[in-house]
């Protein structure tokens, strides 16, 4: 099927998310739409996807102009898409969620189009018994996952899936509804290197079979790496095209109008001891924490690396004191630290920033101005509004966030929420904990976080972060710890490691 | 009759009694399961029982009251998601004042009808089954209001997890959001499954008036229960069979507490009366420790404490009282 988009239009009041955008999407190739974070990707492609409404301009597939307004309609001409927030039902099992939207297996009382598509007019088909159709379901969900090299149970709860398994099961869903059109928003995003592996093979089978992939992203090496063609988004209009072999230079150009320098290891000598963990073990997460033995020292930048859910996310709460440990011992600057509550490690200069911006670190319907009187912890009965309106506006000129003192938190975009966030952190802080400080940046913006993170061992700072990008780790850390299964299998320098060392390393084979 | 306490008579009284909380319950947790909570359940109560008095006694009919007393809580419910889901106002102010408003209306209304005699269900032991020993007198023993509800227990579960429709229903509850995308309309189904639940409390309502405590008046005596039955879904884990259990237990309490008045005269009866509210805080003290990982981990190589821990264990559905925004 090819797809032209024409001068599509999307307008939120003043601002002009998509502003005259056209494309072309040739079947059976991967189509790459590369652009920073607010470019518009994600807006057009859910207007494609029919989630959002246009404001204005045409959607041909095919031959004929389509006009449609529900993701149910899209997904009837052959449209599906993977959002990048996922859109499933974590408390209901994997088959569950498969089978939520399909079409009943043989319904009885059904002509034609029954199961979803009535459901959308607002009939509620009771279908047959769950129980009935579900054997084949089954059987469908099982053939496909063998194709793609997929290993899902069944009937798990999805909440129990890594991202990646969620990512998955999407994509078969999609693919057993009869989709032709597959949009990918951020898939790479939060997922280990090997299920990007498996991701793309999958993909690129997809492909061959004539169907239409489309890759949103902002990670150039990613689109570069599994499309046919490229579209470039700045600002809400196409920046520019490019089709296969790419010029990196040049895309990155279109992206930013100029290529960004990339940050490096600060290369500082590390000082004194400040954080010790011995044959320290925790319970929680897929894995728990088990006999973790770490000296952390001030100035030093340490990436922890591994598959989600390997134990990172633990180790970071249990440095950060919210999760206490079963087992071990922990000291920061020689006081020992256990039974003391996440207060007591922040008073010792301990700072967490947690990756879920909005759940753990943001406060939804207050504004920036009413988040730095929280900070401030102001003294006495009244709110002195004007005293942190002018701190909120001091800090959102320094941390470039695009806002006013009085936006509301929820309204900014990620990179805007995570800069938000670093302006919150004090001045002098002694241990720097960062979960996934670079996901969802584009590379301008990521550069710019770190160079901020960097300027901290200046001052005696240690850094702790957790990535999910390789890359990101090589480039800014000074030492590396590879998490398996709860263990920590690896303690390196970076200079004296390299990302297949590491890869291989995450996956448990330690050579 | 001596002090002596027949376990079975005492197993229909509170089999018998439990009914229109049963109902009310269920409704409720239909209700929820979508995502939406009807707090007007207390008032939408009494203005049920009395609307099926009322019509009861002047038609002649119970149908027609237990019909009409459906209409009016299906009607209340579809007031608090209709305000809720479509003018995107707060379930629980919509719904508190409804039930002040409905409490009011029914006395106001009813206030004709009170201590006036009226028709009333009657008992219809099933032939044969009601023969059995001891289970005869607990389950078979009984009218038919109590039948339905016996059997709306087994309907509700099959319908929840056993049907596609109930799937979407549960969906919906879960993420409106990824609901819509898969082609169902969240808004609907909502509007639907909380008339749905509307009607069944409507009917525990009528089965007050027509039934478990016939006639009207004021108070009628149904007050309170629409309180418990909102605290029974939430202990029941939003699963209509532990809520039903709920219910029975708090009518066993009940039942307890006035054969053991009986035998303990000179305690005083306030404390019988009371006795089943603490114990529902102890259950909430299970339900927290059942989601606790180190007790999970303790309880992982014991069949038997695992067993308990899985039946207090309950999450509310993902969007519970969120109210689902298109776009």
């Amino acid at each position: 099927m090819r797809i032209l988009l024409q001068n599509i239009h999307k307008h939120y009041g003043a601002v002009k998310a998509n502003n005259g955008i056209s494309l072309t999407i040739e079947p059976g190739t991967i189509h790459g739409i590369l652009g920073e974070n607010g470019a518009g990707k994600s807006t057009l492609m859910k207007i494609l996807a029919g989630y959002i409404r246009k404001t204005g301009g045409e959607i041909v597939i095919g031959d004929a102009p389509a006009s449609y307004r529900r993701p149910a309609e899209a997904s009837r001409l052959g449209i599906g898409m993977l959002y990048q927030e996922p859109l499933d039902f974590p408390s209901l099992s994997v088959l569950d969620n498969f089978m939520l939207g399909q079409k009943a297996p043989n319904p009885p009382f059904s002509k034609g189009e029954a199961g979803g598509i009535s459901a959308a007019e607002g009939e509620i088909p009771l279908g047959p018994p769950l129980k009935k159709g579900e054997a084949e379901i089954r059987e469908r969900l099982s053939d496909l996952s063998r194709k793609f090299n997929f290993t899902l149970n069944p009937d798990a709860p999805v909440r129990s899936l890594t991202v990646g398994e969620r990512q998955q099961l999407e994509i078969l869903r999609l693919l057993a509804m009869g989709i032709q059109v597959l949009i990918l928003d951020e898939p790479t995003t939060g997922i280990s290197g090997e299920q990007k592996e498996r991701l793309f093979q999958a993909l690129r089978k997809l492909a061959a079979e004539g169907k239409n992939i489309l890759l949103v992203s902002h990670k150039i090496e990613d689109v570069a790496l599994l499309c046919d063609n490229i579209t470039v988004l700045r600002h809400g209009t196409v920046a520019g095209e490019m089709r296969k072999p790419f010029d990196t230079i040049y895309l990155l150009e279109m992206m930013f109008g100029f290529p960004p320098d990339t940050p490096s290891p600060s290369g500082a000598f590390p000082g004194k001891q400040l954080l010790v963990m011995e044959q320290v073990s925790a319970s929680g997460g897929r894995t728990g924490l088990k006999n973790c033995n770490v000296v952390i020292r001030q100035r030093e930048i340490v990436g922890l690396a591994g598959l989600s859910g390997s134990g990172q996310e633990l180790f970071l709460r249990v440095a950060a004191g919210i999760t206490p440990p079963s087992h071990g011992e922990i000291r920061l600057r020689d006081m020992k630290m256990n039974g003391k509550d996440y207060h007591a490690f922040q008073q010792q200069g301990v700072i967490f920033a947690p990756s879920s911006r909005m759940e753990e670190g943001l406060i939804a319907g207050l504004s920036i101005a009413e988040h730095f009187t929280l900070l401030e912890r102001q003294k006495g009965f009244w709110l002195k509004r004007s005293a942190s309106a002018e701190e909120a506006k001091r800090r959102i000129e320094k941390f470039r966030v695009m806002g006013n003192p009085e936006t509301p938190v929820q309204s900014l975009s990620g990179g805007n929420q995570q800069r938000l966030i670093l302006s919150f952190l004090p001045e002098e802080p002694a241990l720097l904990l960062l979960e996934h400080p670079g996901r969802g940046l584009d590379a301008e913006s990521a550069h710019w976080v770190w160079e901020h993170l960097q300027s901290y061992t200046e001052r005696n700072t240690g850094i702790i972060f957790s990535s999910s990008e390789l890359e990101e780790i090589l480039m800014v850390a000074d030492r590396v710890l590879v998490f398996f299964e709860g263990n920590i299998i690896k303690d390196l320098k970076t200079e004296e490691t390299n990302i297949h060392e590491l890869a291989s390393a995450i996956a448990g084979r330690i050579s | 009759m001596t002090n002596e306490i027949d376990i079975s008579i005492l197993l229909a009284g509170v089999i018998a009694g439990a009914a229109p909380i049963v109902l009310a319950s269920l409704g409720e947790t239909v209700t929820e399961k979508a995502g939406l909570i009807n707090l007007s359940l207390d008032g939408s109560i009494l203005l049920s029982a009395m609307a099926a008095f009322a019509v009861a006694l002047e038609t002649g009919s119970l149908i027609a009251g237990f019909f009409s007393g459906a209409v009016i809580g299906a009607t209340v419910a579809a007031t608090v998601a209709f305000f809720s889901i479509y003018l995107r106002q707060s379930q629980v102010a919509v719904g508190f004042v409804l039930t002040l408003m409905t409490r009011d209306l029914a006395y106001f209304l009813g206030n004709s009808y009170s201590r006036v005699p009226g028709p009333q269900v009657s008992p219809l032991p099933i032939p044969l089954l009601k023969d059995i020993p001891f289970f005869g007198t607990v389950f078979f023993s009984h009218n038919l209001t109590v039948y339905t509800s016996l059997l709306l227990i087994a309907f509700c579960w099959w319908y929840i997890y056993r049907t596609r429709a109930g799937l979407e229903l549960r969906a919906v509850g879960e993420h409106p959001e990824a609901a819509y995308s898969r082609g169902i309309s969240p808004k609907k189904i909502q509007m639907l499954y909380a008339a749905c639940g509307g009607c069944l409390v409507g009917l525990a309502g009528a089965s007050f008036s027509l039934c478990t405590k016939p006639g009207w008046g004021r108070p009628q005596g149904a007050e309170g229960t629409g309180w418990i039955a909102l605290a029974i879904v939430i202990f029941g884990g939003w699963h209509p069979v532990k809520a039903a259990a709920g219910a029975y237990l708090f009518s066993f309490l009940q039942v307890l507490g006035i054969y053991l008045q009986g035998i303990f005269p000179s305690v005083p009866a306030q404390v019988f009366q009371v006795a089943p509210f603490p114990l529902m805080i102890f259950t909430l003290l299970l339900m927290y420790l059942a989601q606790k990982e180190s007790v999970r981990m303790w309880a992982e190589n014991k069949v038997w404490m695992k067993a308990v821990l899985k039946f207090f264990s309950g999450t509310a559905p993902g969007a519970l009282g969120r109210a689902y925004r298109q776009d």
